[in-house]
């Protein structure tokens, strides 16, 4: 009897809701830790960068005009979906990335319960960092929470899936919408979760995931003008980090990088007002 | 907003008259006062104050509206009306006095051919609670007596229960009975409680045919404050846009100091410009601030600070 | 007489002493700059010569950043009880003082007296009063349980509101236990040197705030130095651009206050006399010198015809001329520059077939003076309506709903300001949804307080001045 032949994925980018090869062709081998041959990943262009702005762009107002309500409850839906898909993502993580079985399961654990943690914040964020401002004049004054509007963000290599989580969760959950690099070295559970997001009621272009190196693609993002915000904890090369700092002044974009404030990924806001702007409304008081 | 408009029309029915009325464009009370304080500001100094001082006296509507008031106090009043200062003649006479219909006659014969004119308040003043027969009569009565000018007052109940077109009515009616007397229109502005409710009372009396529109009997608290003076200013001024017509406007009621008078000629000034620096557009109804005034044009001759024991108390 | 023409109500200058040179002042004393330089410091309104400035150099830049680093572990460490009291104390001495630093803002500045009397001097020491109150309650303002002070804060500020920018700047920093180096703009440093002279008063330990005057490259040098943990900055987009250039890939943080090209939108139920107050105060307000400024009036179409009329007859009301009296609506243009700047753009809209209507009232010869101006038969794609002018030239356009005025007002690379006028509330919400402004103005504009957090999207800027969220630009997060 024939052994069975199993039907391998073909690895491709996630832009506006929709699995495409790059528009340049171009691919590059996957491997695993111990350097076999896993896939060919569609390796993205500038065009492909182009094409996730402009859907993350216009996915963004719409996004943001959701109810905070309904956002955290896609974004617990993302991780309904997370959990029940958790042995795929922990065998690519073993398999793939070489984790232990064990760390594996840790890491799912901890970016599954992350999502519910944002989850949770999509309709308090502004309660408890907006709220009424006490003026000397009649004046009701309030200042609400709102999304710093298309972010880019450059994942990193290590612990691929939860970085991906913690990077992407606190931009979308305000409203944000994202353009990520996945890990070059690690991108498979990055393709993962642009299926979970693809099959939750997460809204095409909320989500847009570029396979590729992002020394080739950064610099599109931090130089393009519909881009308001680049995450590069991701990079750990501080030439680098400097250079698309620079770029990214460009439009004037808040950065976060290593560099700059509390860049960790613990379940704590701060990531997530990063990536927000304070509004505030003045309106007389009178009869 | 309103660009335009056509008095026959809008004063047709109670129908249009009420379509016209919300049209107008509402007033923020915050911007409003914010407006009228910034004005307040202003600092009129020397020459110009000099100026003010004395137009202030010629606009001032000399008024004694008591319970108490005697034939003594009308012809001491009419006295000072005629010549304010008795030992400065230049200084000018005031526009006119203001008294009840009763003591008009009695005014007028100690006027006599001054060019001061007798203002008569009339329509069951202050509080505008009566019949038309019986607010009819009482201006009639006025105007038998000799009054120049008839100061009414509008039924703030009606206008309170939404009865714009009988006030609109009543006022056409008292108009009617002025014959040549001039009439100005008290709105009692300190009870109509809203900016907005002021606009539209504001507006009515002119639709239906005021030559003045005036703040307050003076027997209400809030009177003629500025921000009150302010959107009345503005409404003669749209009224004048839209009309060609000249409408006057009378704040009466808490107007004691040379610095109230000041700040209310800065409102005129900015407001509707010099045309309506002039007693028959603008009057200032008070009592005591022509003694303030006197008091500060002493201070501006002289340079030394006056005291009421040198001014009449009347 | 003419009585539309106030007699000259002039505030005397007799309460201010200018010494006829400044140095910096470090470490709690003023002295002399390294460079040996000093610049001319003048009266916009007249060009008289006021004072001349030091010109400090990197030398003196190290010097203020050495003197705030030796004094940051004492200030840092104080209670912050104690540092609230500091503060109260320079809030009073500066209510004390209050028409002496207006008159000198207007002198330095060539803005109303009207203006510095009633605004700028009164919200400066409201901004002391209200941060010195939580100096010693920042753990409950949401920076974490045990929020920390960064270190020494460079801070540098613009022209437009002298002191009160410097208030906006100072009173956060050392509520959280920062020390500062503080640099007033190049045309406008007196009321800084002048507060110098309260934080002696008040008795501030040396080397807290240090005070160092000069032009764009002692800003740079205080950007550079590698001891500053972080720079605010409020000045041009363009500015704020390079900085973010030169502290890209350091630990430095930043926090910027840049440019906007405000919308101000005027519905046709608006409360239209108020509305009216609130162009003008919008755009004119400063001289149009200011950065939210409603530059940008968007009126619904069945309605310009009549504010327009309305709007002309009200700014031909404008009192235009010395800063000084007390009448004066409109005083004198910062600087030569800016006059020249605010010449090259209106030219560029005349060239452009844009149609200008001008208050025509008669300007001082001497001095830097532009007659407040407005643009109609414009459109998005005119530079005048793009760019900044920073002056007072407002420009016009139309829009016939709610979605096409949002559309129009967020058309900007700015994110700073936006006013709506309507008596509609929900209409109102809609629109303060939908515009992409760091502030709004409903019913209203230009208003301001310390407590009201201020700042701009996009390339307006980034972190907030004012409120509890203002705190953010002077504190760390430390896990406890």
């Amino acid at each position: 009897m024939n052994e069975r032949i199993d039907v391998k994925k073909t690895l491709k980018l996630y832009i506006n809701g929709a699995f495409v090869r790059s528009e340049s062709g171009r691919s590059y081998e996957v491997k695993t830790s111990t350097g076999e041959f896993y896939a060919n990943a569609a390796l993205g262009s500038r065009k492909d960068v182009r094409d996730a702005v402009k859907a993350a762009r216009d996915a963004q107002e719409s996004w943001q005009q959701l109810t905070a309500y309904n956002r955290g409850q896609i974004l617990y839906r993302l991780a309904e979906l997370c959990e029940t898909r958790r042995h795929q993502l922990e065998t690519e993580l073993s398999e793939i990335e070489g984790l232990s079985p064990a760390n594996a399961k840790r890491e799912i654990d901890t970016a599954i319960d992350r999502l519910v943690w944002y989850a949770g914040w999509a309709d308090k964020i502004s309660s408890v960092y907006g709220g009424h401002n006490q003026v000397a004049a009649p004046f009701f004054n309030f200042s609400v929470i709102e999304p710093t509007g298309v972010i880019g963000i450059v994942s990193e290599s290590s612990s691929s899936f939860l970085s991906l989580i913690s990077q992407v969760a606190p931009a979308i959950t305000t409203g944000n919408t994202a353009v990520v690099i996945a890990s070059q070295l690690n991108p498979v559970s990055a393709i993962t979760f642009a299926e979970i997001a693809a099959t939750s009621d997460v809204p095409a272009g909320v989500v847009n995931i570029v396979t590729g190196d992002y020394h080739e693609l950064a610099s599109w993002i931090a130089e393009h003008l519909d881009v308001d915000g680049i995450d590069l904890t991701g990079i750990r090369e501080p030439e680098i980090t400097k250079k698309l700092s620079q770029l990214a002044s460009v439009n004037v974009k808040r950065v976060l990088s290593h560099h700059i404030g509390n860049t960790n990924y613990a379940n704590e806001p701060s990531r997530m007002k990063f990536w927000t702007e304070t509004k505030t409304v003045w309106h007389p008081i009178g009869s | 907003m309103i660009t335009g408009f056509d008095v026959a029309e809008v004063t047709r029915s109670d129908e249009s008259l009420r379509k016209f009325l919300d049209s107008l464009p509402n007033i923020d009370k915050v911007g409003l006062e914010a407006r009228a304080a910034t004005l307040a500001s202003r600092s009129i100094k020397t020459t110009s104050k000099q100026a003010f001082i004395d137009l202030a006296i010629r606009m001032i509507d000399l008024t004694t509206l008591e319970g108490m008031d005697t034939p003594e106090k009308i012809h001491t009043l009419c006295a000072k009306a005629m010549h304010p200062d008795p030992f400065d003649l230049a200084v000018p006479s005031v526009a006119a006095v203001c008294v009840y219909p009763d003591l008009v006659s009695l005014a007028k014969t100690h006027l006599r051919d001054s060019p001061v004119q007798v203002a008569s308040v009339a329509t069951a003043f202050p509080s505008g609670r009566s019949s038309l027969a019986i607010k009819l009569s009482d201006t009639k009565l006025a105007v038998e007596h000799g009054a120049d000018e008839i100061d009414m007052v509008i039924d703030r109940g009606a206008f309170l229960a939404g009865h714009y077109y009988s006030i609109l009515e009543e006022i056409v009616e008292v108009k009617g009975a002025c014959g040549p007397a001039h009439l100005k229109v008290i709105l009692e502005t300190g009870e109509l409680q809203t900016y907005d409710n002021i606009k539209k009372a504001s507006w009515i009396a002119m639709l239906a045919g005021a030559d003045f529109i005036k703040t307050s009997t003076g027997k209400v608290n809030p009177a003629a404050t500025l921000p009150v003076v302010l959107e009345m200013l503005y409404a003669v001024r749209d009224w004048y846009r839209f009309t060609g017509e000249v409408i006057g406007m009378k704040p009466a009621g808490g107007i004691r100091s040379s610095k109230d008078a000041l700040k209310l000629l800065v409102l005129v000034n900015e407001t509707l410009g010099t045309a309506w620096l002039d007693p028959n557009r603008f009057r200032i109804g008070a009592s005591t601030l022509l003694n303030d005034l006197l008091m500060q044009r002493h201070k501006l001759l002289n340079g030394n600070y006056s005291s009421s024991r040198y001014v009449t108390i009347d | 007489m003419d009585l539309h023409d106030y007699a000259a109500a002039t505030e005397s200058t007799n309460i201010v002493t200018i010494q006829s040179r400044y140095g910096l002042y470090i470490d709690g004393e003023f002295c002399e700059p390294a460079s040996k330089k000093y610049f001319d410091t003048i009266n916009p309104a007249t060009e008289d010569v006021l004072s001349q400035i030091a010109d400090a150099n990197e030398n003196d830049v190290d010097r203020a950043v050495k003197a705030a680093s030796r004094a940051f572990p004492a200030w840092a460490s104080l209670p912050g009880s104690e540092r609230a009291k500091y503060l109260y104390r320079i809030a009073r001495i500066l209510q004390e003082r209050a028409r002496e630093f207006a008159v000198l803002e207007t002198m330095n500045n060539g803005k109303p007296i009207r203006e510095t009397r009633d605004f700028d001097i009164p919200i400066s020491v409201a901004h002391f009063f209200y941060h010195a109150g939580w100096a010693d309650k920042l753990e409950y303002a949401g920076y974490g349980s045990h929020p920390q002070p960064l270190g020494v804060v460079g801070q540098i500020i613009p022209w437009n509101f002298p002191m009160m920018m410097l208030a906006w700047k100072i009173a956060p920093a050392l509520a959280c236990g920062n020390t500062v180096v503080l640099k007033p703009a190049e045309t406008t440093p007196l009321s800084a040197l002048l507060f110098a002279d309260v934080l002696e008063q008040a008795g501030l330990p040396p080397g807290v705030v240090n005070i160092i005057t000069g032009a764009g490259s002692t800003g740079s040098a205080l950007v550079e130095h590698p001891d500053v943990a972080k720079i605010a900055f409020t000045g041009s987009t363009n500015v704020g651009k390079s900085i973010m250039q030169s502290l890209a890939g350091t630990a430095k943080r930043l926090t910027l206050e840049l440019g906007g090209k405000g919308a101000n939108i005027i519905f046709d139920d608006a409360p239209i006399d108020q509305a009216i107050e609130g162009i003008v105060n919008g755009i004119y307000f400063n001289q149009g010198h200011v950065c939210c400024a409603g530059s940008r009036l968007l009126v619904q179409e069945n309605i310009v015809d009549e504010v327009l009329i309305r709007l002309q007859t009200r700014m031909s009301t404008l009192r235009i001329g010395n800063p000084l009296d007390k009448n004066t609506d409109i005083g004198a243009i910062n600087s030569r520059a800016q006059l020249t700047r605010i010449q090259e753009l209106v030219n560029a809209g005349v060239s452009e077939g844009a149609e200008i209507w001008k208050c025509t009232s008669e300007l001082p010869i001497k001095g830097f003076w532009f007659a407040p101006s407005y643009f109609t038969n414009v459109t998005d794609a005119h530079r005048i309506v793009r760019e900044e002018i920073f002056g007072p030239v407002l420009t016009i356009q139309t829009f016939r709903t709610p979605k096409e005025a949002v559309e129009k007002a967020n058309n900007t690379p700015y994110g700073l300001s936006a006013g709506i006028w309507s008596e509609k509330t929900s209409k109102i919400h809609f629109m303060a949804t939908h515009l992409k402004a760091g502030v709004v103005w409903a019913n209203t504009f230009n208003k301001f307080d310390p407590a009201s957090p201020f700042g701009g999207y996009r390339e307006s800027g980034f972190g907030r001045e004012g409120g509890r969220t203002g705190l953010g630009a002077y504190l760390k997060e430390v896990a406890s």
